[in-house]
């Protein structure tokens, strides 16, 4: 875990105190804490959910238990650019494992991990509902959709770049 | 806002609406009255969002002002259906139905359309609505639309989804209207019991009867839910709902507010939804400016204000209870029942909980009455149901049918068939808690109780379509690693059960199957569905149940015979060199990472089986298409 060392700025930390106080006091404040805090940080490491607990009174071992179920929440830092590759039902059939193989096979590394340099990062995802494009993967957000293996390193080709 | 007010911004803007419902010649006579000559649709939804749609609607945007076009109204509205076919672009009072647009097709349109006397560009027209003799068909009657009855996706495609004096004009929030000032919570608890509405989230309970018991219910603070966490894969329905009028969800739980006496809602929300997120911030905001959310909603005295919860991806948070548990901000775990929700729901307080499809029906069965309603449908399943078609089939889409429609029809008809000439195989509905529909059963009508006969479900509305080259052992795989990840761990049945039947699928799959497996597979299902403690675990054997009931025979051949029948499974292929096709060219060999291939140059090669690893490197880079699997 050493190169996780956690840094956050002062900014940072103020946008996170900022939003426990609007959300204290509020029945289930701890979810949308969560996703805030995800939001502000990128994952939500140790020193983080620690702040959490302490804003809004609750045992850290209560955080750590909500933060660890969801599978969105990232107790890890992501690579700069994230790659989904949706398994759900209809991609699936449309042989969205190819898509994922081909992209594991490219980046050298497996789904769920990092690339060394941090650059990309690859996850599954169960259905975004573009199931109309079946087979579909997701990099930062952007949707490519009627996908083949073979189109798969031309797409990274873009994002390797910067 | 008074309920005057209300009715004359409804009246305003009608027109406006009308002329995207009626029929050309009526339109055409209409569009005079609303101020803009011509309207174009955009879809804004989730998958024509993905296939660029909003670079359409800037292309339009710049296009109008290159040409000086001032007269025509830009819309962006929800899913219209037909996803495989997008960025889906309409324009009325023509209602002519452009697909696949790209931004130059755009510009075509504009110019020779879109502008004073254009004319329809029949080549950028979907297909299916040009007539061999050249004669523009209305889409509505094309098979993919023809089929269909629209009553809780009746204003997706048709508003703009954040405009609630769109959706007002298109009739939203009058069914409340009608409630608050006409009818007393029993009679709303009358009238949804009467219309025979049944849960669209999968289970099929009779709504009229769970508003009833939370009505029923001692306590003073109560709360209205809304779940919206569709979490079966290949199912959007609900997103649809959300993208294209989230405005009815918002009018129906108040509602049912007003019924069984909460004043509180809250919408359970997939994470992995952002346009329907936003859409319904911008909805209930709008409907708190409006005054149909918060204190004394059309001065009826009635207070009710409706949050927004996310998930943040547990597949099991759309049973009920792990629901509440999670918008409580704890871990989505399951509880046993009872107590039931009605009693002792969200925040141990009486809720009714009901999903996003179920409270899409609501205000038409209030504004259209009980009978109008019942009138459609079968004996127990009244009403239509949407279904999310996807998988092997041509309109891929969106599809709300009258229940009871054959399969058949939504297969054919309305999704075009199979593409590429193969056989229709089975088609899965209920994801990961339903089963498969075998070919044999193709003219099966679809509503809640057929399917269960047949050892299937109804679901939330998810309808895979599957063809010979689906394997359906591995298919049954496929969910199992489903459940066994989203199983949240409290049960052991679920937990243990789950991953012991992928393991004994896996091991079938790898050629390592025996005949006892089977056996194994139906004990475990038993036990799991039998003691599991919520509905994930009940039903997780039931991908597998099925299958083995309706295609024993491809169990059998990858136990006894150690073979795939469908070329699926890679354990159990084999790859072999056809030495008619094979030029020598030393290209497999020299790329197979197992040392499996020998041959001279120029001379047919061969595959050494017991050193072949299965990757497929070699057909990938074969240029004779010399080599197979079979």
């Amino acid at each position: 875990m050493a190169q996780n060392l956690f840094e956050g700025t002062e900014k940072q930390m103020a946008d996170l105190l900022r939003c426990i106080d609007e959300h204290k006091g509020e029945a289930g404040a701890l979810m949308p804490v969560l996703h805030e805090a995800q939001d502000i940080y990128g994952y939500l490491p140790a020193e983080v959910q620690t702040v959490i607990a302490d804003g809004l009174g609750l045992p850290l071992a209560e955080v750590y238990g909500v933060a660890t179920f969801y599978s969105q929440f990232s107790l890890t830092p992501k690579g700069k650019h994230r790659i989904s590759v949706c398994l759900g039902t209809a991609c699936y059939v449309k042989g969205s494992d190819k898509i994922l193989e081909a992209i594991e096979k490219e980046l050298r590394v497996s789904c769920g991990e990092n690339t060394p340099d941090n650059k990309f990062s690859i996850e599954s995802c169960r259905c975004v509902g573009a199931c109309g494009l079946a087979p579909v993967m997701i990099v930062d957000g952007e949707v490519y959709g009627k996908l083949t293996a073979k189109e798969v390193p031309a797409i990274l080709d873009k994002y390797m770049k910067d | 806002m008074t309920c005057e007010e209300l009715k004359k911004i409804s009246a305003e803007k009608a027109d406006l609406i009308n002329v995207r419902r009626i029929v050309r010649e009526q339109a055409e006579k209409l569009a005079a009255n609303t101020g803009y000559r011509k309207q174009v649709l955009v879809c804004g939804g989730t998958g024509c969002t993905s296939s660029n749609s909003l670079k359409v609607i800037q292309q339009l945007e710049e296009s109008f002002k290159e040409l000086g076009i001032d007269d025509v109204i830009i819309v962006k509205t929800g899913c219209f259906g037909l996803c495989a076919l997008g960025p889906i672009m309409i324009v009325y009072p023509e209602g002519a139905f452009y697909s696949q647009m790209t931004p130059e097709h755009v510009k075509t349109v504009a110019e020779k359309h879109l502008i004073k006397g254009g004319e329809i560009v029949k080549e950028l027209l979907y297909a299916d609505t040009v007539h061999k003799d050249g004669s523009v068909i209305p889409f509505a009657e094309i098979p993919f639309y023809k089929h269909q009855m629209r009553i809780a996706l009746r204003n997706c495609g048709v508003i703009a989804a954040e405009s609630i004096e769109e959706a007002i004009a298109a009739g939203d929030y009058s069914a409340l209207v009608k409630v608050l000032t006409e009818m007393t919570p029993d009679d709303v608890v009358a009238e949804i019991k009467a219309s025979g509405l049944r849960g669209r989230g999968g289970a099929g309970f009779p709504t009229g009867l769970k508003w009833q018991f939370t009505k029923e219910a001692a306590g003073d603070v109560k709360y209205v839910c809304c779940n919206a966490d569709e979490g079966d894969p290949g199912a959007f329905m609900d997103r649809s709902v959300l993208e294209g009028d989230p405005h009815t969800v918002l009018e129906a739980m108040t509602i049912a507010g007003y019924t069984v006496g909460a004043n509180e809602g809250y919408i359970y929300v997939r994470a992995e939804y952002p346009i329907a997120v936003q859409r319904l911030n911008i909805a209930i905001k709008q409907a708190r400016e409006y005054g149909l959310l918060g204190k004394n909603i059309l001065g009826s005295g009635f207070d009710f204000d409706i949050h927004i919860r996310l998930g943040a991806g547990a597949f099991v948070c759309g049973e009920e209870t792990a629901l509440m548990a999670s918008i409580e901000g704890k871990r989505g775990e399951p509880r046993p029942r009872p107590p039931f929700s009605a009693q002792c729901g969200l925040f141990k307080k009486p809720t009714v909980l009901n999903n996003v499809e179920t409270w899409a029906n609501i205000a038409p069965i209030i504004l259209k009455g009980s009978k109008w309603f019942s009138s459609i449908g079968t004996e127990k399943s009244k009403g239509t149901k949407v279904f999310a078609v996807g998988g092997k089939i041509h309109n891929v889409g969106l599809v709300e049918v009258p229940m009871g429609t054959p399969l058949k029809t939504i297969i054919y008809d309305i999704g075009g068939g199979i593409p590429g000439g193969k056989r229709f195989k089975a088609a899965q509905t209920g994801g990961p808690s339903g089963g498969c529909i075998p070919a044999t059963h193709i003219d099966i009508a679809m509503d809640f109780d057929n399917l269960v006969a047949i050892g299937s479900m109804m679901g939330s509305g998810g309808l895979i379509v599957m063809d010979e080259e689906t394997c359906m052992v591995d298919i049954a795989k496929f969910y199992l690693e489903f459940t066994a990840d989203e199983s949240c761990g409290k049960c052991a049945p679920c937990r243990i059960g789950t991953k012991r039947l992928l393991d004994l699928l896996t091991k079938i799959t790898e050629g390592k199957g025996e005949p006892e497996d089977l056996d194994k597979i139906m004990k475990l299902a038993k036990h799991m569905k039998s003691s599991s403690l919520c509905a994930l675990g009940q039903s997780a054997p039931n991908p597998i149940l099925s299958a083995m009931e309706h295609f024993g025979d491809e169990y059998m051949k990858h136990i006894y015979a150690k073979q795939c029948p469908s070329g699926v499974c890679k354990s159990l292929l084999n790859y072999y060199i056809d030495a008619d096709k094979c030029r020598g060219c030393t290209l497999c060999k020299r790329n197979c990472p197992a040392n499996a291939i020998s041959g001279d140059v120029k001379s047919p090669h061969v595959i050494d089986k017991t050193k072949c690893i299965k990757c497929g490197q070699c057909i990938a880079h074969c240029r004779f298409g010399a080599i197979n699997k079979k």
